[in-house]
């Protein structure tokens, strides 16, 4: 009996290792020894073809990237993506409400024309948006053959067409995690706060809102960490006005000028950024059992 | 009171999905227009099109995206199903630290990833091509298309599995026969995901491609960036997200399943 069962288990046990070695040594491979690479990098010493020369654990690359301008640029894109956020959550959050809760018969219409935005390349979605704004553009050609304007207005090239890229490509990231806990609540119990006496107010505060917080929790993280380090909508949306840390780091790499080392320490100071904030977050709005 | 809060949310999801929709719409109806001012309506026509395909380095562009993402989406299929399988079945010493692994490629910026992958090429000399892409993708790819089949096998009931086993099926039988026909709607739908991740992706794919390779989102990006708004390049997009349009289609039909 007990020898069957120490069986069993080697059993358990040589199929886990057989199911996920693969996976374990890609992501090693791939993931964790590029990224070791890139810390490296950072601390190490390199010619003048971004050749890593040795890891020599100076700071200077880290010292640059902490300097004045670089350093505005990384608050200047984590601020950006905070905003993001949280517009996306306030503007999204009635329409999961309204997709998981009241829509009825619209709700299949809703959930596919949710999934279309979804699963369409952000690339284009931000041309698209490009096409809307620039100064010959449907928007301008619209307000010039109503006579309400007489000359184009520049709607591109600027902050405020960055937030609006921003937050058109994110919102659909934002809405799909929180509809999935918005269908999945127990209205009863919403009932029975109100019937107990709550008004709307503080059924929503006390019940609705913990009872959705896993959406809010994934539907923020899958906005806010890739909206730090951000490329497409700032470089196309943004022009010179707004540069933000994903262009950063894209310059020393992409251009013949760029210093692959000081990029990678850019870098690592986001991922360490991102890693501790997204932490941080989870663990205050209580993230237990989320799922994206 | 109760009515007036009803129509509100349906009025304001109705505005906000208009907000989502309005710009594609309006790039795909001036992709078919006769004009090469790209804002104002002067007839249909599909001469942007024709132009667009003539020009070869658009068919080499499409061909090298679906390559790379059939690549992509099959070894994807194979390792986030044997992902899924063994984190849905198993209890094992270090579990939910291996759940945090495949959780944080997923959970960092793309960009801090795609240099750092284009740093392990050239410190190990691997020349960039199309095979350095797809290992690039494959990062993300299989961590979330073995969330999607994870979330299959949920609710799954062994009780077919013991059933085979006990009328003599051997495991590997009952795997193919039982197991596996029980979670294809999972493992599709996981695929497709990985295959629209794969097509869409732009950052990663313009670190990982060697020099000249050209891919659809890096054709896009680059016409955008240098030549603006132009018919042509509304023409291109648009058959680029009639792709991702059928993928989504299929995604709704399979997720229903």
């Amino acid at each position: 009996m007990r020898s069957s069962l120490g069986k069993i288990r080697q059993n358990t046990r040589l199929k886990v290792v057989l199911l996920l070695s693969p996976i374990f040594l890609f992501l090693m491979a791939f993931f964790v020894f590029p990224f070791v690479i890139t810390v490296a990098y950072s601390l190490g010493e390199v010619d003048n073809f971004n050749r890593l020369i040795a890891v020599t654990f100076n700071l200077n690359y880290y010292a640059k990237a902490l300097s004045t301008t670089p350093l505005t640029i990384i608050a200047k894109s984590l601020w950006i993506a905070t905003v993001t956020t949280v517009l996306c959550l306030v503007m999204g959050y009635p329409v999961a409400y309204w997709i998981g809760v009241k829509a009825g018969k619209w709700k299949s219409l809703a959930v596919l024309l949710l999934i279309v935005p979804f699963w369409s390349s952000f690339l284009i979605r931000t041309y698209a948006m490009m096409s809307l704004l620039t100064r010959g553009g449907v928007i301008n050609t619209v307000l010039i053959n109503l006579g309400l304007i007489s000359t184009p207005l520049d709607l591109l090239y600027n902050e405020f067409s960055v937030m609006l890229g921003m937050v058109y490509n994110y919102l659909p990231y934002m809405i799909l995690p929180l509809y999935a806990s918005t269908e999945k609540m127990d209205l009863s119990l919403v009932e029975a706060a109100q019937s107990l006496g709550a008004n709307r107010l503080s059924s929503f505060l006390r019940v609705t809102l913990p009872l959705t917080m896993p959406g809010i929790i994934a539907g923020s993280i899958l906005v806010f960490v890739p909206a730090v380090g951000e490329f497409v909508v700032p470089q196309l949306l943004g022009g010179t006005g707004v540069f933000l840390v994903g262009q950063l780091i894209w310059n020393q790499f992409q251009s013949s000028v760029g210093s692959w080392a000081f990029g990678s320490s850019v870098s690592v100071i986001v991922v360490a950024l991102v890693l501790a904030l997204v932490m941080l977050y989870v663990k205050r709005a209580g993230g237990e059992g989320m799922t994206i | 009171m109760k009515r007036i809060a009803d129509k509100f949310f349906l009025i304001y999801s109705f505005l906000i999905f208009a907000f989502l929709f309005i710009p594609i719409i309006v790039m795909v109806l001036f992709s078919f227009n006769d004009s090469k001012l790209t804002a104002e309506w002067h007839g249909f026509t599909m001469k942007w099109y024709s132009e667009l395909f003539g020009a070869s380095g658009i068919w080499t562009a499409f061909y090298n995206s679906v390559f790379v993402a059939v690549v992509v989406t099959v070894l994807s299929a194979l390792l986030g199903t044997a992902t899924a399988i063994a984190m849905s079945r198993y209890k094992f010493r270090g579990k939910s630290a291996f759940d945090g692994y495949l959780y944080v490629p997923i959970i960092i910026p793309e960009i801090t990833e795609a240099l750092s992958i284009l740093l392990l090429y050239n410190w190990v000399g691997i020349p960039l091509g199309l095979l350095t892409v797809v290992l690039g993708h494959l990062t993300f790819t299989i961590p979330f298309a073995a969330i999607v089949i994870r979330s299959r096998l949920a609710g799954f009931d062994r009780s077919y599995e013991e059933a085979a086993q006990s009328l003599g099926a051997s495991e590997l039988h009952t795997f193919f026969r039982v197991t596996l026909p029980l979670i294809a709607p999972g493992v599709i739908a996981g695929s497709l995901l990985a295959f629209t991740l794969s097509y869409d992706d732009f950052v990663k794919t313009a670190f990982t491609r060697g020099p000249g390779v050209e891919m659809l989102p890096t054709t896009i990006y680059n016409l955008a960036r240098r030549g603006g708004v132009t018919p042509e390049l509304n023409a291109l997009a648009t058959v680029a997200l009639l792709i991702s349009l059928v993928f989504a289609f299929m995604w709704q039909h399979f997720a229903s399943k």
